[in-house]
C-alpha cells in the first residue's frame, strides 16, 4: 500500500544512462526495501489474527485475562475444546456441514454441467434467452428471495430439514455461465465425431465433454464447496433444532449460552469451524484461485 | 390500519403459483418445438417422391423431437430450480410489500403501498441508508484501492510474494461468522490484541463495541480484512494478463513509474476493476453475517444496514410486508447502478 505513493527520486536519463547500472542498481534497491516492508507488514496484517486465534483456543482464563497479553499458551492443553463438545452435539454439526457441503456442492456442480452443456450443444429455441435468465439471477440479492422462500418452504414443511437447508440454494448461475464459457472454448471436432459414432449426448457430455473439462469441473466444485461449508443465513433461517445445525450456526450458538466473552471456548470453536476449509485452501489453493478469477477474466 | 381489512389466505400467494410455473415453463417449451416441426412438414404426399420427402421430414421431426426432450431432461432441473426459488419469490417479494402480514401467518391484510410510503417517510431508513451507504462505499472503494496496492506488490518479483498471496487470500475462504467472532476478540475493549497494539503507538483505544461511529467502522475494518485477497487474487490476474512488451516499450519510451501505472496499468485493468466493482458491490449489499456475529445491527441501530434490516423487520419483529417493501426497493437500486454500469462500461471500458 505505501509502496504505490513512494516514488523513487527521479535520475536524469543521461547520468542514469552513462553510470548503467550502479544507478539502477540503487534505485531498486530502494525500492525492493520499501516492498519488502510492505510484503511484511501485509503478511503480518493477514496472519496474527489467525494465529492469535488458534493460541487463545488453548489458553486458560487467567492467560486470557491478564495484563500485559501473553502471546504462548502456557500448555496446548484442550480444556477449551472439550468445553465446546461439553456444550454442542460437535460430532452431529461436523457430520451435518460435511454431508450439506459435499451434497450441496456436488449437486450444484452436476446441475451446472448438464445446464451449460444443454445451453451450449444442444439446439432449442430462445436459448439465448434462457442463458440470460440464469446470468441475471447473479443480480437477484438474497434478501429479496429469503422470505418467499422461507414461506414455502415452512408450507412444505421442510423447516428444521436437511432438504430445507439444500434446495433452495441449489440451482447453479455461476456454475453454468463458467462451464458455458468453457464449453464455447472445446474443439467441435471431438464432439462431431463422437456424434458420427453414435454417442448420444448423454454419453458425450459424461465421456468427451466432462474429461476436458476436469479444471474447470474442479475449480466450480472448490468454489461451491467453501461456500457452501460457510453459509449461514439461509441455513440461520431454516434451523432451530441444534441437532441439524451446521458448525457456523453452532458457532453463534455457543455465542448466544456461553457469553460474549468467554473467548478461550469461543476461539476454540472458531478453530474447529475455519480449521477445514484452511487445510482445504492450503492443500488445493491452485484449483481455487483459478475458479475465482476464472469468472473475472472470462466475465 | 383504519382500511377494510380484507383477510387473505397467505397459502393463495404462495404455494399454488409453484407448480403452475413449472408447468407453465415445461409446456411452452414443448408448445414451441410442436410448433417449429409442424412448420418443417410440407404438404400433403401426392407423389413417389414427395412420399420420402415426408418421411425424411418425419424423421427429422422425430430427432428434432427426442433433441428437445433431451435439452429438457438436462437443462430443465437447473431452469426449474431458478425459476421456483429465484424469480417466483421475486414476483412474489413485490405482492408481500403491499401487505401488513407477520411472516408464518396464515393471514395477512392488503394495504397497498402503505409499506413504501411508511418506508420513505420514516426517520429510521435515513439511518439505514445512511449506513448502507457508508458501509458500500466504504467496503467497496477500500477494497477496491488496498486490493490493487497488494496486486501490484505481489506482482513485484519480490522473495516470498507466493507465500504473501496466500496468507493474503486465506481469509477469504473462512466463515463470515467464525471471522466476526475471531475480531470480536480482537476488538475486546479490555483483552484484545488491537488495544494493546494501539497502545504501543500511545493510541487508546475507542470502545468499538458500544460507541456509534465506531462500530460501523469497527465492521468495514473486518470486512476489508476478510475480502482484500480476493480483490488483490483478481487485480494480480488482470495485472498479469497485461503483455509484457508493452511495458517494455514504455519503458524505452523513458515512461516514469507511476506514469505507467496511469497511463497503461490502470487503463488496461479496467474491465477488471468493473468486474470487481459489480461483484464486490453485490456481495458488500449483502453482507449479513459478520454484522450478525458482531454487533447485531447495534448499537442502536448505528449498524444496522439495509439487508440488516430486512432480517431485523421480517424475522424478528414479525414485519415481513414491510420487510418486502424495503426489499424490492434495494433490488430496484441495484438494478439501476448495474444498468448504469453496464451503460458506462460499453462506453469507457473499450480501448
Amino acid at each position: 500500500m505505501v509502496a504505490l505513493t513512494v516514488n523513487p527520486p527521479r535520475t536524469r536519463r543521461p547520468s542514469a544512462r552513462n553510470d548503467g547500472n550502479f544507478g539502477l542498481g540503487k534505485r531498486s534497491h530502494l525500492l525492493d526495501a520499501g516492498g519488502y516492508v510492505t510484503l511484511i507488514f501485509a503478511v503480518l496484517v493477514m496472519s496474527v489474527p489467525l494465529i492469535w486465534m488458534v493460541f487463545a483456543s488453548f489458553k486458560q482464563p487467567n492467560e486470557l485475562y491478564s495484563m500485559p497479553l501473553q502471546w504462548l499458551p502456557e500448555s496446548f492443553d484442550g480444556a477449551n475444546y472439550a468445553h465446546v463438545a461439553q456444550t454442542l452435539p460437535i460430532g452431529r454439526l461436523f457430520l451435518n456441514s460435511v454431508m450439506l457441503t459435499v451434497v450441496g456442492a456436488g449437486l450444484k456442480v452436476i446441475l451446472g454441467l448438464t445446464c451449460a452443456y444443454a445451453l451450449v450443444f444442444i439446439e432449442f429455441p430462445y436459448k439465448k434467452i434462457m442463458f440470460t435468465i440464469v446470468l441475471f439471477t447473479l443480480l437477484v440479492p438474497q434478501q429479496i428471495t429469503i422470505i418467499p422462500n422461507y414461506t414455502l418452504v415452512s408450507q412444505l414443511g421442510w423447516l428444521n430439514t436437511y432438504q430445507g437447508i439444500l434446495v433452495p440454494g441449489l440451482a447453479s448461475a455461476f456454475g453454468t455461465f463458467l462451464f458455458r464459457q468453457h464449453f464455447l472454448s472445446l474443439p467441435g471436432s471431438v464432439l462431431e465425431a463422437a456424434s458420427l459414432d453414435g454417442a448420444g449426448h448423454w454419453r458425450r457430455l459424461w465421456a468427451f465433454v466432462v474429461p476436458m473439462s476436469y479444471p474447470t469441473i474442479s475449480a466450480v466444485l472448490l468454489v461451491s464447496l467453501v461456500a457452501e461449508w460457510n453459509d449461514y443465513l439461509w441455513p440461520f433461517l431454516v434451523i432451530d433444532n441444534a441437532e441439524m445445525m451446521t458448525l457456523p450456526l453452532g458457532l453463534t450458538l455457543l455465542q448466544n449460552v456461553d457469553g460474549m466473552n468467554n473467548w478461550g471456548v469461543l476461539m476454540a470453536a472458531t478453530v474447529l469451524v475455519t480449521l477445514p476449509m484452511l487445510v482445504v485452501f492450503l492443500v488445493l489453493q491452485r484449483r481455487l484461485v483459478a475458479g475465482l478469477t476464472a469468472g473475472a477474466v472470462t466475465g | 390500519m383504519t382500511a377494510p381489512t380484507t383477510t387473505e389466505p397467505i397459502t393463495s400467494y404462495t404455494s399454488a403459483p409453484q407448480p403452475e410455473t413449472a408447468g407453465t415453463a415445461g409446456s411452452a417449451g414443448i408448445a414451441g418445438a410442436s410448433g417449429l416441426s409442424q412448420g418443417g412438414t410440407p404438404g400433403r404426399p401426392t407423389g413417389d417422391q414427395p412420399r420420402t420427402a415426408t418421411r425424411k421430414a418425419q424423421q427429422f421431426d422425430v430427432r428434432k423431437w427426442k433433441q428437445y426432450l433431451t435439452f429438457l431432461a438436462l437443462a430443465g432441473p437447473n431452469l426449474a430450480l431458478l425459476l421456483v426459488f429465484t424469480y417466483k419469490p421475486l414476483l412474489e417479494s413485490f405482492k408481500f410489500s403491499t401487505l401488513q402480514w407477520n411472516i408464518g401467518s396464515p393471514s395477512a391484510r392488503f394495504v397497498g403501498l402503505q409499506n413504501y410510503v411508511e418506508f420513505f417517510t420514516s426517520p429510521k431508513t435515513a439511518t439505514v441508508m445512511l449506513n448502507t451507504a457508508v458501509f458500500t462505499i466504504a467496503t467497496v472503494g477500500g477494497a477496491l484501492v488496498l486490493g490493487l496496492a497488494l496486486a501490484l506488490l505481489l506482482n513485484r518479483k519480490l522473495k516470498g510474494r507466493g507465500i504473501a498471496r496466500t496468507v493474503a487470500f486465506a481469509p477469504y475462504v473462512l466463515s463470515g461468522i467464525a471471522v466476526g467472532i475471531l475480531w470480536l476478540y480482537i476488538f475486546d475493549p479490555r483483552y484484545g490484541l488491537l488495544g494493546t497494539a494501539l497502545g504501543w503507538f500511545g493510541i487508546t483505544s475507542p470502545d468499538w463495541y458500544n460507541s456509534s461511529p465506531w462500530a460501523l467502522i469497527m465492521v468495514i475494518i473486518v470486512y476489508l480484512w476478510k475480502n482484500l485477497g480476493y480483490v488483490a487474487l483478481i487485480y494480480l490476474a488482470g495485472l498479469q494478463a497485461v503483455p509484457q512488451d508493452i511495458y517494455d516499450a514504455a519503458s524505452l519510451d523513458g515512461a516514469s513509474k507511476s506514469r505507467v501505472l496511469r497511463s497503461i496499468t490502470l487503463p488496461l485493468l479496467g474491465p477488471t476493476t468493473f468486474f470487481l466493482t459489480i461483484t464486490t458491490l453485490l456481495s458488500s449489499l449483502q453482507s449479513f453475517d459478520l454484522i450478525h456475529a458482531m454487533t447485531q445491527g447495534g448499537p442502536l441501530g448505528s449498524t444496522t444496514t439495509l439487508m440488516y434490516q430486512i432480517y431485523q423487520e421480517s424475522f424478528v419483529n414479525g414485519r415481513a410486508g414491510y420487510a418486502s417493501a424495503a426489499a424490492t426497493v434495494l433490488f430496484l437500486i441495484l438494478l439501476v447502478v448495474t444498468v448504469v454500469q453496464l451503460k458506462y462500461v460499453e462506453k469507457k471500458v473499450h480501448y
